[in-house]
């Protein structure tokens, strides 16, 4: 038995040692980097934990970490709220071939690159893009300006984005989640004279608690990480409005040369991460037993 | 109850990788020392030649820009035992990759970003042998004094780190039809004259400047520098750029050029959404005739020649008062040679034809747009007139006699302009920045980076 136990790790070792030079050599040389002054070419200096304490002190690095935290409500919330809609709105018109269609636009977004979707929303958000030639359509003109260019709505505008992305992930979950509740529970309270905003408050949401779970842990972890969108989109700007701890790292690393300090910046967003997933991983995992 | 399995599996590996963590900080990351070959004196070169073996140049060039890869084929043809091999990035790549390419795949020429902290980490060959052999020094010492980088690591003078295939030129385009409506007949002799011809147009309905402003290029750094060097002088301005010590870019001087550019911002002479476009939004609208000005370089000569055929003019930042002194942002288009370098010597040939071969001057002039390096009485290509590319290189004539080339205040440090100058000036441009604190908080960023 204990050979047999042994065997089976063999069959593992590949993927063991792919995982542990490629994310785990990685990360432990991030986290070993994060104590040192370096510009990633010539001679390091120990520094301790003066990189720590600086993200404390630099209100442009604080900044961009209250930025993430924001775009977990496009991220996350509306996504999440948005799919349990859609979803439970699919799942009536189940029998209709326009189920299947709503479903495949839904997530045609995850399928696209982010690269590609930021890309296009930079256009449709642009001054003389589509968003604002509806507004001009209906006579809001006052209302159309430079989305991404705006000091005011540029954070807004990359969280619609990501929604934008994620809505569709969301759904497919959650609708995931529904097709696998008995449908004897929907029957024995609509016998009770239950409407379906009761149904949904008392089965479909109590049923879906791990499904939800997954979609937050996913969402905010993609909002907290962010990146490619915000990059493509504004790169930051405009004036740092729209900086989130993912591009702060790329730009210490690589335009400022800062790599102990983008070291830090990692290892301090991976806590944070952790320091708000794990919390929704325990919430959504002990109600279902 | 409580610890799911993604707890317990943190918890692990955390456990883990804090031990792994102790033995591998046993040894500190980099080079014990990185500056082998920084300050040390170049090696004398008695020739530097391709000689007649087969030999294949390792070449990093810019995408986006023919002129390198242009010359390379008509080097190639002259000597034919060359042969290039060429990989191409967009310009913020290979800033972003410098430092790792030189270092881990030396090219033997490179498209290069600023040099000096290029410099500090021993990166770049020292080029002052290959100077001396070919004559390099004997060229007027403007073209060459942005590329030398002293041991301080204060650029404009000391050792030669790099070479321009040519130098740009930078000053105010503007399209013609769109000029002729807002009643401008000739270009602007003065600033005020300027300030006039920008309120006519706006009067007329024409959008008078439009600027990429967007994302990490804030394009503004353009007007704003121009604004500078009418206020000012170039002088102190290239000193703050070159580090040297004790330099600020925080002048009164300055300070009334940045409450120009604000005044133009607040009369409405700038497109309302500058601070979402990019450079190749601003390009399509200025060729697409939705502007009257733009702020560019001379690199665009060549494209605005083709695509504006008759339709556009340049001229430089008007002075204070007709006929003072004018000045501009010109830069050498840098090319280096990796201190690791295999083939050297072939590059260093390549760089001193690029200057001194007539056939490779024409190509620097029609394709690049720019004023080819070398001898202040070197063979100059002929260039149709009434075409904007022969004003900019008759623009440059003019900045040599006012003696008035800057570098750009972008290129101060190798972050100036994405973490400083960028966010500073869309804030200006949005009414969220006042240009004394613009320049405080600029001068802060500049003293931190170059501490360092």
């Amino acid at each position: 038995m204990r050979k047999r136990a042994w065997l089976g790790w063999l069959f593992a070792v590949p993927a063991l040692v792919m995982y542990a030079t490629f994310v785990l050599r990685p990360l432990l040389l991030t986290v070993q980097y994060s104590f040192y002054d370096w510009n990633g070419i010539g001679a390091s200096t120990w520094v301790g934990l003066g990189n720590y304490r600086r993200l404390f002190t630099d209100s442009e690095l604080f900044a961009s970490i209250l930025h993430a935290f924001e775009l977990i409500l496009f991220f996350s919330l509306i996504p999440v709220l948005l799919g349990l809609f859609v979803a439970a709105t699919i799942r009536g018109i189940a029998q209709s071939r326009l189920a299947t269609v709503a479903r495949t636009v839904l997530f045609l977004p995850q399928v696209i690159p982010l690269v590609a979707a930021g890309i296009m929303w930079s256009w449709l958000l642009s001054s003389t893009g589509l968003a604002n030639e509806l507004l001009s359509a209906v006579g809001l003109d006052s209302l159309t300006r430079a989305w991404l260019g705006d000091f005011g709505t540029a954070l807004p505008a990359v969280g619609v984005i990501g929604a934008w992305v994620l809505v569709g992930l969301c759904t497919l979950l959650l609708l995931a989640g529904m097709s696998k509740i008995d449908p004897a529970l929907y029957e024995a309270a609509r016998l009770d004279g239950a409407g379906p905003v009761r149904e949904f408050a008392s089965i479909t949401l109590p049923s879906l608690r791990q499904e939800i779970g997954v979609c937050v842990t996913v969402t905010v972890i993609a909002a907290l990480a962010s990146f490619d969108i915000v990059y493509i989109a504004t790169q930051g700007g405009p004036g740092n409005s729209t900086m989130v701890p993912g591009l702060e790292i790329y730009y210490l690393a690589f335009s400022e040369r800062e790599v102990g300090m983008a070291s830090a910046l990692a290892v301090a967003l991976v806590v944070l991460v952790l320091a708000c997933v794990l919390p929704v991983q325990r919430l959504t995992r002990d109600g279902s037993r | 109850m409580g610890h799911g399995p993604l707890t317990s599996r943190f918890v692990r590996a955390a456990l883990a990788s804090s031990a792994v963590v102790a033995v591998a900080a046993c040894s500190a990351p980099g080079g014990s020392s990185g500056t082998d070959n920084a300050n040390a004196s170049a090696a004398p070169v008695t020739s530097a030649t391709c000689g007649t073996e087969p030999i294949t140049l390792k070449g990093y060039f810019e995408t986006g820009f023919p002129l390198p890869k242009e010359l390379s084929t008509e080097f190639s043809k002259q000597f034919p035992n060359v042969k290039f091999d060429i990989r191409e990035d967009q310009f913020a790549v290979i800033t972003q990759n410098a430092p790792r390419v030189l270092a881990d795949d030396p090219p033997d020429l490179m498209r290069l970003p600023q040099v000096s902290e290029l410099v500090k980490d021993g990166l770049l060959k020292n080029l002052d042998g290959y100077a001396q052999v070919f004559g390099w020094d004997k060229w007027p010492a403007s073209q060459l004094e942005q590329m030398r980088v002293s041991s301080t690591g204060e650029r404009g003078d000391g050792p030669l780190y790099a070479m321009g295939l040519n130098f740009s030129m930078t000053g105010v385009f503007y399209n013609k039809k769109l000029a002729a409506q807002a009643g401008m007949t000739s270009p602007p002799a003065t600033l005020a004259e300027f300030d006039t011809v920008l309120q006519k147009a706006k009067d007329a309905g024409i959008t008078p400047i439009n600027q990429f402003n967007g994302g990490a290029t804030g394009g503004l750094a353009f007007p704003l520098q121009n604004l500078m060097s009418v206020y000012g002088e170039p002088g102190p301005i290239n000193e703050w750029i070159y580090q040297k010590s004790g330099a600020t870019i925080d002048t009164p001087s300055n300070l009334k050029a940045v409450q120009h550019l604000e005044k133009w911002i607040k009369a409405g002479y700038l497109a309302p959404d500058i601070n979402s476009q990019d450079y190749a939004t601003m390009m399509s609208r200025f060729i697409g005739g939705k502007n009257l000005f733009i702020f560019d370089g001379d690199w665009e000569s060549g494209n605005l020649d083709k695509q504006m055929a008759g339709n556009v003019g340049f001229f430089l930042m008007p002075p204070l008062e007709s006929g003072g002194k004018r000045a501009a942002m010109s830069a050498p288009l840098t090319y280096g040679i990796s201190s690791k370098a295999k083939n050297a010597d072939c590059a260093a040939f390549f760089l001193n034809w690029v200057a001194i071969d007539q056939k490779a001057r024409e190509i620097a002039v029609k394709v690049g747009g720019s004023h080819p390096m070398g001898p202040a009485d070197a063979y100059m290509p002929p260039v149709q007139q009434g075409t904007v590319t022969a004003s900019t290189l008759a623009a440059g004539a003019d900045i040599a006699k006012d003696n008035g080339a800057m570098d750009f205040i972008a290129n101060a440090t190798g972050a100036i302009y994405a973490k400083s100058w960028t966010p500073q000036l869309q804030k200006l441009a949005a009414g969220q920045q006042t240009p004394d604190a613009l320049l405080e908080s600029v001068q802060k960023d500049y003293e931190s980076q170059v501490k360092k």
